[in-house]
């Protein structure tokens, strides 16, 4: 070579023969390296690795199911789902959140109270992922800039979703209750799982009592999504099972009827149907729109509702506790026979008043001047007060609660009423447990008509005047009627638990029951004026409870105020006498008389379910018989 | 090395016969074979990694039909006038890396491009993978081998210098590149086992000064993420997070060509370039990285073999060092998809989308099919 040194090729040639040899080997290391780690990747840790990869690309998500919808007995909607459109956020695809939250502000009116109630639900403990609403019910404007914004918005998304209406809520929300956002405490009760992807539970009434039917069961569906999340496709989906559609007893016509009647006033209205228990109107006056209490009530709404004096809120018929007064004198007439205290000719002289013992107090009559000389049928048509303190004081206060239990006072009687309460028939050991006194025959006399400790629901009163006129039968008091579909109303109804009430002569029912049609239909019955012209038989009780008692020397001098002192108007009753299709308990607030108030309101409810229902109903059958016809 | 007599027999025997339409053409058959079986496969993959995007794909075709031009243009080229020309090419490429770092354009906060007027753009330091390994094979092959202690001194210069360039752009992937072609022929020149394990002394204890003196922070932090890729998973540890998920999740055959998740839902980051053995193991599994790494380990062996059989000493380092500068390309670029090696900007050789690595590899073909077609009719 031309290089000036001496080279030896052949060496040279070796030493790199030696040198290719050496990287071949490195070679060969190397690479075999590479596919032992694609090795220990691929095959080892493939399990890994599969796994890392579907939850990259694979999220379950949850599908909720549509909840059962409500319809009343002649299957008119009550509750169903409507579509709204609510704006969500992803914290975890939203970059500045505070940034996101005052643009949104710009283009869209959300409010403080929506901003503060996110804040709060972006603390909560949340799944990862999981939207947080911001805003509800977006109307069609808002949506429509969304859409146009949308880009600069990354994670907010406005998302449709099912949410409760009641087309009568106004007439309704008593009997119904309502949906509302699942709350913290709910939270920890429900199935995490069942409502993985719902947003409402029952609060109250049906809704919540039959939450479980309703709810139906959460489906899922596996969707690939990319790196951004967007959803690509769905890859499985299990479908949810819907909630149950339930019919209940309930007569939206006759829940209107309910409401009409008490227009104006405060009160509460129950209707049985005696023969099933169903309950065919459940009115609270005045009601409210539970609409508003779906998605969420502004503080403002609520509190009008809240601190309104006619209290809207307040269930009345579930849940208010009046002394019953005179209306529990039929039931006690039915203790005082059965027991034998008392007979049916048994006649009782009331001067106007009745005294225990010789110048001791006396027990007034509502009637000054006394009755005369009257026996129970005349006690109960005239509402005479002495008899019933006379049998009362026999009775004594174990028998009057032992039979007084059994028509249901003192308990829930309801198969599948949330919210009912028990009212409080009292007892000796309940006054000596809460009063820490013993129970005197005053007390005794005070709790003959309906007065003194105890206290009961409009829901009672009706029940036991429904196993009244069922003569002994006991049906327990129930909304719900039937379940669309195959599976029959006896798997979701509770079991009955009252034995009938047997008496030793069953005649005494009978008995009981022309007392009750003389309040009506006697010449002298307190309610005389209510069933005038009336083209069927009924049984009645009115009744007056007092509010409060007034001093002497106290004056009322706001008109509002006398108004509310006044006495409560109460009504039982039955009708037709002798095949009973309706039973009835009314209060009416401040009303008044028994007779003059609460009578004609529950004439009003009779007339409307024996003759101007039914006559419609046929009406419309010869009109569609006749347009048949034509055809 | 039973393989490798198996991949020449053919060959020897032709030496004696008229020149083959091989010899004419000056291209060893063999290699072009491989590459096109390589290039070939590579597409399919490149079609998927760049989610169906033909356009993709027909760039890179067209990047690649001029890389064979010039790879056929440096076949057709004598060794001899490489090893004239090292000098002046390696003085040009030295001005124009400084130039890069002067007036040069670039993206992403890294100065490579140059731009001359009436040239089209490109990267001096790409050039420098061909010229380094000429020039210090040049230099070691005009005095005899092994080197004095001195001429390999002066050899590690003559790597260094540029590879000091490239870092300042800042490039650390074709640094190293460039780098590791001359210490090769350093190596294959025949230095001492004793000085090699100095060496590589040297570097143990120069690593955490490197770490403290010249590393860039960002370079910093893809060692901290190879270490510990949970530290930061949404963030630099995804990249290696999201290409071991893709491989892992390929098992042993895939789960079929366009079927990877992992690429396709843009969890995989660069999936069409310097991660697209990341696609290909998601796609093809391991039966497929076996097939890969099996044509390349064929690839390397024809390129050593025609190293062996070259006829001077120039030829010979020359054509060693490039074929373990394309076996530099695979390492990295693997060991650095599958988590084991630090992310480098360094693409899958041939299969990666990008055109410049793809051209200057092919020239390196090229000068070992020149170096192997134009061997004298003597006894070897």
């Amino acid at each position: 070579m031309a290089w000036g040194e001496f080279k030896d090729t052949v060496a040279e040639r070796r030493l790199f023969q030696r040198r290719a040899l050496v990287m071949l080997v490195l070679v060969m290391l190397a690479l075999g390296g590479l596919l032992a780690r694609m090795y220990q990747l691929q095959i080892v840790e493939h399990e890994i690795y599969t796994t890392l990869s579907d939850k990259n690309r694979v999220q379950v998500q949850s599908v909720p199911p549509p909840r059962g919808l409500v319809y009343d007995r002649n299957n008119l909607l009550l509750a169903e789902n409507r579509p709204v459109f609510s704006l969500t956020l992803v914290p975890e695809r939203v970059g500045s959140m505070d940034e996101t939250l005052a643009r949104l502000t710009e283009i869209l009116s959300i409010s403080e109270e929506d901003i503060e109630r996110f804040q709060r639900r972006l603390n909560e403990p949340r799944r990862p992922f999981q939207e947080i609403p911001l805003s509800y019910d977006l109307n069609e404007e808002e949506i429509a800039r969304m859409a146009v914004h949308r880009h600069r918005f990354p994670g907010v998304e406005v998302k449709a979703e099912l949410v409760r209406y009641y087309p009568h809520s106004e007439l309704t929300a008593h009997a119904l209750g309502y949906v509302g956002r699942i709350n913290q405490n709910e939270l920890q009760r429900i199935d995490p799982v069942n409502y993985a992807g719902t947003n409402y539970i029952g609060k109250s009434g049906v809704e919540r009592f039959y939450e479980k039917v309703l709810h139906g069961k959460v489906g899922y569906q596996h969707v690939e999504t990319n790196a951004r999340g967007r959803i690509l496709r769905v890859l499985e989906r299990e479908n949810p099972v819907p909630g149950e559609d339930l019919q209940l007893h309930l007569d939206l016509r006759l829940q209107r009827k309910a409401h009409e009647l008490l227009e104006g006033r405060r009160g509460a209205i129950i209707a049985i149907e005696p023969a099933t228990g169903g309950i065919l109107a459940l009115a609270s006056v005045p009601g409210f729109d539970a609409n508003k209490f779906v998605t969420g009530i502004s503080v403002k709404d609520y509190r009008d509702l809240s601190e309104s004096i006619d209290k809207p809120l307040f269930n009345r018929a579930l849940r208010g506790q009046y002394p019953p007064g005179s209306t529990i004198k039929p039931m006690m007439a039915v203790a005082a026979l059965d027991s034998g205290v008392t007979t049916r000719e048994r006649t009782i002289w009331d001067p106007g008043y009745f005294q225990l013992k010789e110048s001791g107090r006396r027990y007034r009559d509502w009637k000054r001047t006394g009755h005369g000389w009257v026996d129970l049928m005349d006690s109960v048509a005239e509402s005479c007060d002495v008899y019933f303190y006379q049998i009362g004081v026999e009775m004594g206060v174990d028998v009057m609660y032992d039979y007084l239990s059994r028509f249901g006072f003192g308990e829930d009687a309801t198969l599948d009423v949330a919210g009912a309460l028990s009212g409080l028939l009292p007892s000796r050991d309940w006054k000596r447990a809460v009063r820490s006194e013993p129970w005197y025959p005053g007390d005794s006399v005070n709790m003959s008509i309906g007065q003194g400790f105890f206290l009961a629901t409009p829901l009672q009163l009706a029940t036991a005047t429904a196993l009244i006129a069922n003569r002994g039968e006991w049906v327990e008091p129930r909304l719900l009627k039937d379940i669309r579909g195959d599976r029959p109303v006896e798997e979701f109804l509770p079991a009955s638990t009252h034995k009938p009430l047997d008496l030793k002569n069953p005649d005494d029912w009978e008995y009981v029951v022309d007392t009750m049609e003389e309040v009506m239909h006697g010449t002298r019955g307190t309610a005389r004026g209510a069933a005038r012209g009336a083209s069927y038989r009924m049984a009645g009780k009115t009744g007056t409870a007092q509010v409060f008692s007034l001093g002497e020397d106290e004056e009322y001098d706001a008109e509002e105020i006398r108004e509310r002192l006044r006495d409560h108007a109460l009504f039982v009753g039955f009708a037709p006498t002798d095949d009973p299709k309706i039973a009835v308990a009314i209060i009416v607030e401040n009303g008044g008389g028994g007779s003059s108030v609460a009578a004609p309101v529950a004439r009003g409810l009779f007339d409307a379910w024996l003759e101007e229902f039914p006559a419609a109903e046929a009406a419309q059958v010869v009109g569609q018989a006749e347009t048949g016809g034509e055809g | 090395m039973a393989l490798g007599k198996l991949l020449s027999s053919q060959e020897s025997g032709a030496l004696g016969r008229p020149r083959s339409i091989w010899s004419t053409l000056h291209l060893d058959p063999i290699l072009l074979a491989l590459l096109l079986l390589l290039v070939g496969g590579g597409l399919f993959v490149l079609y998927s990694g760049a989610d169906r995007n033909f356009a993709v794909v027909e760039g890179q075709m067209i990047r690649l039909g001029v890389a064979f031009v010039v790879m056929f243009v440096f076949a057709q080229l004598d060794p001899a006038i490489f090893r004239r020309w090292a000098p002046w090419l390696y003085l040009a490429g030295l001005a124009g890396l400084v130039a890069v770092l002067l007036v040069g354009v670039g993206a992403k906060g890294a100065q490579r491009w140059l731009a001359l007027p009436g040239l089209p753009r490109f990267q001096p330091s790409e050039l420098m993978k061909l010229v380094v390994p000429m020039m210090a094979a040049w230099y070691l092959s005009r005095y005899y081998l092994p080197p004095t202690f001195s001429r390999i001194v002066v050899g590690l210069v003559i790597v260094l210098l540029p590879m000091f360039l490239i870092i300042q752009q800042p490039d650390l992937g074709t640094s190293l590149l460039v780098g590791m072609a001359g210490i090769f022929v350093v190596f294959f020149a025949g230095i001492s086992w004793k000085l090699i394990t100095a060496f590589f002394g040297m570097v143990a204890v120069s690593a955490p000064l490197m770490w403290f003196y010249v590393m860039r922070d960002y370079q910093k932090q893809r060692v901290l993420t190879l270490l510990d890729p949970q530290s930061d998973p949404l963030g630099a540890g995804w990249n290696i997070i999201q290409s071991k998920t893709a491989i892992g999740s390929g098992g042993m055959d895939g789960k079929g060509w366009l079927q990877g998740t992992q690429s396709h839902l843009e969890f995989l980051p660069e999936s069409h370039t310097d991660f697209i053995v990341a696609v290909l193991a998601e796609e093809f599994g391991f039966v497929g990285m076996m097939l890969l790494m099996a044509v390349y380990f064929l690839i390397i062996l024809r390129c050593l073999y025609i190293s062996v059989t070259a006829q001077d000493s120039f030829s010979r380092l020359l054509a060693g060092a490039l074929t373990m500068t394309f076996f530099i390309y695979i390492f990295v670029n693997v060991g650095m998809v599958s988590g084991l090696l630090p992310v480098v900007g360094v693409p899958l050789p041939l299969i990666s989308y990008g055109g410049t690595s793809g051209v200057t590899l092919m020239a390196a073909f090229g000068v070992l099919m020149s170096i192997h077609t134009h061997r004298r009719m003597i006894s070897a």
